[in-house]
């Protein structure tokens, strides 16, 4: 079948098996690794992305699903060069270890933002309940998103 | 990690998708694909086709017809839960939703996958059964199914084959006067080991409680006999307590590593409590 | 000793900016062309014989290129071996093939392998395979497989397949003097280690120049080339292993596994670069578990809460076989910890190394110490509550005083420094211990169970010294290794033996050598991780890489400036000895201004137009820093919990952790080693348990059934030092990669009983789970709602 999809702001079409999971087109078709898979439970998070927006576990989602959809992935986060404030808050803050979990940890704290620029610690924790870090013990990870709320507030333009 | 070969259709209308699961009887309905994908991956299922709901349009929405709250099948459990008509009218509904999987299985999940589906432990059967909704469904011919009626079994349904779930509707009237959802979280998966919903209408000697418990039983039920002992009650906490000691009566409730059966009464007991004290 | 602006600073880690703009490589993420894929058919028996394996339609698939079968691989391929032979102790290693011939000894052994044009294919045709099996009874749990007379796993090794005896003073007439006796069984659950990126490995061979390059997710990368040199029968100099990225190891990538050496003999066979990576289901079943002991143990204490003797024994279960440094986790890294941070005087242990038909177990973070932690501090707290003491004193009252260091304990092991009091003190300072004491009084008037819970700890790391891994039967040495190369224009290289993979050497090891070289931190780089380019060295676990790869570091930045000393002196004409090194800058002893840089004298050495004579052109130097002794951080940790009785559930109420690991070169990573390691111990007191049923199947075999912790699951961790530098390193570090996980389990452990004691309760075992509490509180209370 055929699939377009827009991802980081590049539009391809492929012909893609209808199973050919979303992640595995990032990865394999369009050579995008920042973007990892951790379980097979659609438990771990690794694999996050946004799709339309949305924070997703690309896993359990079919490319032919994600046709005509806008994705980003950890390598589009940055801009011209420049670091977003989720991604320095996680430098800053010594918000990742081993990174495997990190590129889905920062997207899915991106939405959390997204939906609520002063989360409380409680909201994050909240929020990253399908993101897994088997490295950080979680609280530099918070700190960093506390750190890009405050840091997205000061630039508002700065966030997506 | 990788589900078998299938056919993908994904049809434009509901008429067009009833026409494909006419024609292919063993094709299975995807609406956000977070509990069907999950079971593709694992080869636990693999269906010879899957028909994706997902391109029909006009089937994600919350408004209020009249007395009913009227839900489309395809609407999120993060529309659900952010729903600030869902939050006023129904707040069990809500917070089922705000309960379940994780930020971003909430993103793709439906509320009419996720009741088709029909997990033992899923947060919304709790809600939809003490809130006393019903879903409407397109098949050979328009039904509409209550919620007493709709879950039969383990992951069973009174759903028929070429039948699609397209709207769930929860009545206003009598007036709730409360709602709440309360769960025990698996650590693990996330699922509700026991979750309790339970609705309050009416005041004084009307007042009416709704209580129903999710993965508890091999689906989520309705205390009957609980409800009936709070008729008309002050909800106090003794006598909260009191009526809920017969919570699991009669139930053949679910064993596993995270509760044993009488680990699991104990935890109806407590969730159904909570919920009924936070609903009055 | 070398403290200067870098040394101590916070600096953020230089490995980030890759990891998270998404540009970092992992072992799956590497493409070559041609490549192709392998998926691996497993055992779904946990003890069978292998009738027969059909994979006729396999090979019929599209897309296949080839099957292959325990048989067609074993002249290939040697066993996969053990190598922590410890000695003294009647060892047998059971032999372990790369796929198995004809029986299987647990569900996950890889029986056979699919290669495919790409990965959808390769599953599919495993799929494909049919596996005829004959079932045979299973042992799963380690005691029961000890027994006399129990079916035998291993046709030439008994399932008991090591005894490993301790002992140290006179136990017997400890006990005889004993005020107070107290036997105790304890269950150490078994653990798995769920690294988030599970093992890979990507293998290209050149049938040209008979060069195999092998990419895999190892903490090892030299003992891996050693290992598979021997398994794949080729020369270790044709042999180059690469770990690049590694997404989180805690013992799990040490052992050499049967696909590290199953993938290159593929790409050997076939002539194209074989993938094959890891499902988290296959980790679960394939990757080495941790933990798993059951232990009897007896203490004897004097009623002022002196503790003089620990007599008992310990079934640790191994697994179907013995994984690479299996037997060395529950003997020497377990038993030699067992008198903790006490003058006990006294010790009778045994180990007993017991073979059964589930996943091999290794090496968990921590490896054996935390066992030994758990033990003993949970036997502390047994005697204060047995004596009536308060837990704290009972600590003070036995710990080794501070002036006694270096310490021998009974064990044998010398403590090289240490001052436990001071931990302590501030960590009971910081929760406010006597307060939370009279709150839990009030509360337990109340009907609510508040509870406070310590752990003191000890651990031995920064594994070596050689001699001393010889002596206790590891295959290998323990030193660590760093080459550092000086380019003409003064930017500096440092190629290390270790290998770290987040832990955040590549920064904390800049901070040191740029410190002792007097460069620019930003001209230092940290090469790690490939076999190549790197010197010889052990690689990254047993908290060991900042002590003994900084111990390198060091002296190879000293070599560097001895011989700078001798060119700068030449250049300066002046006496070598007249020379003085300082912040970058050789000069005349009391001439600061007569003087060259380092930058300088670089470029001379490497031009070599003027040198004196019998130097050598260039500016590299290599070390192996072989450490003298081991290091022995310590700490005290501290926590208070609530538990509710009607629900079982814990709620951790406040978490405080002091440390001590000598100097803190970066204090960030270190909040963050401390934070990761207390969250593992946790998780596992209260979340996680690796559960078979009777016929060995896992009952926890996914994300969905065994619990890694969650960001909500963990409170926010209040964290500490005191500084008590190791005496023998030349920069006084000492390890902390592991210290959380050896402390919060049975400081958690503690807590949560000490919460239930009005009920009677001394002791449970992990984990902590609601539904345990619960029951437990039931029968205690007498009756049954």
């Amino acid at each position: 079948m055929k699939a377009t999809l827009t991802v980081n702001g590049v539009k391809a079409t492929h012909d893609v098996e209808p199973r050919l999971l979303l992640v595995h087109y990032i990865r394999e078709v369009l050579g995008l690794t920042g973007t990892h898979i951790g379980c097979d439970t659609t438990s771990c998070g690794a694999c996050t992305v946004h799709l339309n927006g949305l924070a997703v576990k690309s896993c359990t989602v079919l490319t032919v699903q994600a046709d005509g959809g806008n994705i980003l992935t950890v390598e589009g986060l940055a801009t011209n060069g420049k670091l977003h404030p989720i991604q320095e808050g996680f430098w800053e803050e010594h918000g990742l270890q081993c990174g495997f979990c990190t590129p889905g940890m920062m997207l899915t704290a991106l939405q959390i933002l997204e939906r609520n620029p002063k989360p409380t610690e409680e909201q994050i924790r909240h929020g990253l309940e399908g993101n897994l870090c088997r490295c950080t013990g979680y609280q530099h990870i918070v700190n960093a998103i506390q750190y890009a709320g405050r840091k997205m507030a000061e630039q508002p333009s700065k966030g997506r | 990690m990788i589900p078998a070969v299938f056919d993908y259709a994904a049809p434009k209308s509901v008429e067009e998708a009833l026409k494909l699961l006419s024609k292919h009887r063993n094709a299975k309905v995807m609406a956000g694909g977070q509990s069907l994908l999950s079971l593709m991956k694992l080869r636990a299922a693999t269906p010879p086709m899957v028909v994706d709901l997902g391109r029909i349009r006009g089937l994600s929405y919350v408004k209020k017809k009249g007395n009913t709250l009227a839900i489309g099948a395809m609407t999120t459990h993060t529309e659900i839960a952010s729903s600030a008509v869902v939050q006023k009218e129904a707040r069990a509904l809500a917070q089922a939703a705000e309960a379940i999987g994780d930020l971003q299985v909430r993103n793709r999940g439906t509320i009419g996958g996720s009741l088709a589906h029909a997990d033992p432990a899923a947060d919304y059967p709790a809600a939809f059964l003490a809130l006393e909704g019903s879903v409407v469904v397109q098949g050979r011919k328009p039904r509409t199914i209550s919620a007493g009626d709709f879950f039969t079994g383990l992951f069973a349904t009174g759903l028929k084959s070429a039948e699609i779930i397209t709207e769930v509707q929860i009545p206003l009237k009598p007036a709730i006067a409360g709602s709440a959802y309360v769960k025990m979280k698996h650590p693990a998966s996330g699922f509700a080991i026991v979750g309790a919903a339970a609705v309050v209408r009416g005041s004084g000697s009307a007042r009416e409680v709704r209580l129903a418990f999710t993965g508890a039983a091999a689906h989520a039920y309705r205390a009957k006999s609980v409800e009936a002992a709070l008729r008309g009650k002050a909800l106090d906490e003794a006598a909260v307590r009191e009526a809920m000691r017969q919570a699991a009566d009669g139930v053949e409730l679910l064993e596993d590593l995270a509760a044993d059966k009488e680990y699991r009464a104990q935890l109806v007991r407590v969730f159904g409590q909570r919920a009924v004290l936070a609903a009055g | 000793m070398a403290v200067s602006k870098l040394f101590g600073a916070r600096i953020k880690r230089r490995d980030d900016p890759q990891l998270i703009t998404g540009k970092a490589t992992y072992t799956d993420d590497v493409k070559l062309p041609g490549l192709v894929y392998a998926a691996v058919v497993r055992s779904t028996h946990a003890h069978a014989r292998l009738k027969s394996v059909d994979v006729s339609k396999a090979r019929k698939h599209p897309g296949v290129l080839a099957v292959y079968t325990g048989k067609d691989v074993a002249d290939a391929l040697a066993p996969v071996p053990c190598a922590w032979l410890v000695p003294g102790c009647d060892l047998k290693i059971p032999p372990r093939p790369v796929l198995a011939v004809d029986r299987v000894r647990y569900v996950g052994e890889a029986v056979a392998v699919v290669v495919a044009q790409n990965r959808y294919l390769a599953r599919d045709a495993a799929e494909l395979i049919q596996v005829s099996y004959e079932p045979l009874p299973v042992l799963v749990n380690q005691e029961q497989a000890a027994q006399p007379g129990a079916m035998q796993i291993h046709a030439d090794v008994p399932n008991v397949c090591f005894s490993w005896k301790l002992q140290g003073g006179d136990t017997e007439a400890a006990f005889k003097s004993a005020d107070v006796v107290i036997k105790q069984r304890f269950r150490n659950t078994r653990l798995i280690p769920n690294a988030m990126e599970a093992r890979a490995v990507t293998a290209q061979y050149n049938s040209g120049t008979g060069d195999m390059t092998i990419w895999v997710t190892t903490q090892n990368p030299h003992i891996h080339r050693f290992v598979l040199s021997i398994i794949l029968k080729m020369s270790e100099t044709k042999i180059r292993v690469i770990a690049p990225e590694v997404g989180g190891g805690f013992g799990s990538k040490i052992p050499v596994y049967p696909e590290d050496a199953l993938i290159p003999h593929l790409a050997r066979e076939l002539g194209r670069p074989v993938k094959w990576a890891e499902d988290r289901r296959e980790n679960y079943v394939a990757t080495t578990h941790g933990r798993d002991h059951i232990t009897d143990l007896e203490v004897a204490a004097k009623k002022d809460g002196t503790l003089l003797a620990f007599r008992g024994k310990t079934y640790a279960n191994l697994g179907a076989y013995a994984s690479l440094a299996a037997p060395g986790v529950p003997t020497i890294l377990h038993g030699l910890m067992l008198a903790g941070c006490y003058t006990i005087s006294a010790v009778d242990y045994t180990v007993h190394g017991v073979l059964t038909n589930t996943t091999p177990v290794d090496a968990y973070r921590g490896a054996g110490r935390p066992e030994a932690t758990y033990l003993v501090e949970r036997m502390v707290d047994l005697v204060a509550f047995k004596t009536g003491l308060d837990p704290a004193e009972v600590r003070r009252r036995n710990f080794i005083p501070k002036d006694k260091f270096p310490y021998t304990v009974v064990t044998g092991v010398s403590y090289d420094s240490g001052d436990y009091d001071a931990s302590l003190n501030k960590a009971l300072q910081m929760i406010g211990y006597d307060a939370f004491r009279k709150e839990q009084t009030v509360a337990r008037k109340q009907g609510r169970y508040l509870g406070i819970g310590l752990c003191t700890y000890v651990e031995i790391c920064g594994l070596g010294p050689s001699p001393v891994a010889g002596a206790v039967g590891f295959q290998g040495g323990l030193y660590g290794s760093a080459m550092i190369r000086i380019a003409p224009t003064g930017k500096v290289q440092v190629f290390i033996g270790e290998s770290p993979h987040g832990q955040g050497e590549k920064t904390t090891f800049a901070q040191v050598t740029a410190d002792q070289l007097g460069v620019p931190y930003d001209d230092v780089e940290i090469i790690a991780g490939d076999t190549a380019n790197t010197p010889m060295g052990w690689g990254t676990y047993g908290s060991r890489t900042t002590t003994v790869g900084g111990g390198a570091i060091f002296t190879a930045c000293g070599r560097l400036i001895e011989k700078g000393k001798k060119i700068a002196a030449h250049l300066l004409e002046a006496a070598e000895a007249d020379i003085v090194f300082n912040d970058g800058r050789f000069s005349i002893k009391g001439s600061p201004d007569r003087m060259r840089t380092i930058q300088d004298v670089t470029l001379q050495a490497t031009l070599a137009w003027n040198l004196p004579a019998g130097v050598e052109p260039g500016m590299e130097a290599i070390a192996f820093y072989d450490p003298p002794n081991f290091v022995y951080p310590f700490g005290a940790h501290v926590c208070t919990v609530e538990v509710d009785p009607n629900t079982g559930e814990t709620a951790l109420l406040r978490y405080v952790a002091v440390d001590d690991c000598g100097k803190v070169i970066n204090p960030l990573i270190v909040d963050g080693q401390v934070h990761g390691g207390i969250t593992q111990g946790l998780a596992q007191a209260l979340l996680e348990e690796a559960v078979y049923d009777e016929n060995g199947q896992m009952l926890t075999a996914s994300m969905l059934d065994y619990a890694v912790p969650k960001a909500f699951h963990m409170p926010r961790f209040e964290t500490a030092h005191t500084v008590t530098p190791s005496p023998h390193h030349p920069l006084g570090v000492k390890g902390v990669g592991e210290t959380g996980t050896i402390a919060s389990t049975a400081t958690v452990a503690n807590a949560i009983i000490d919460a239930l004691s009005p009920l009677g309760i001394t002791h449970l075992d992990m984990p902590f789970t609601p539904r345990r509490l619960w029951h437990e509180i039931q029968v205690r209370k007498g009756g049954r709602p």
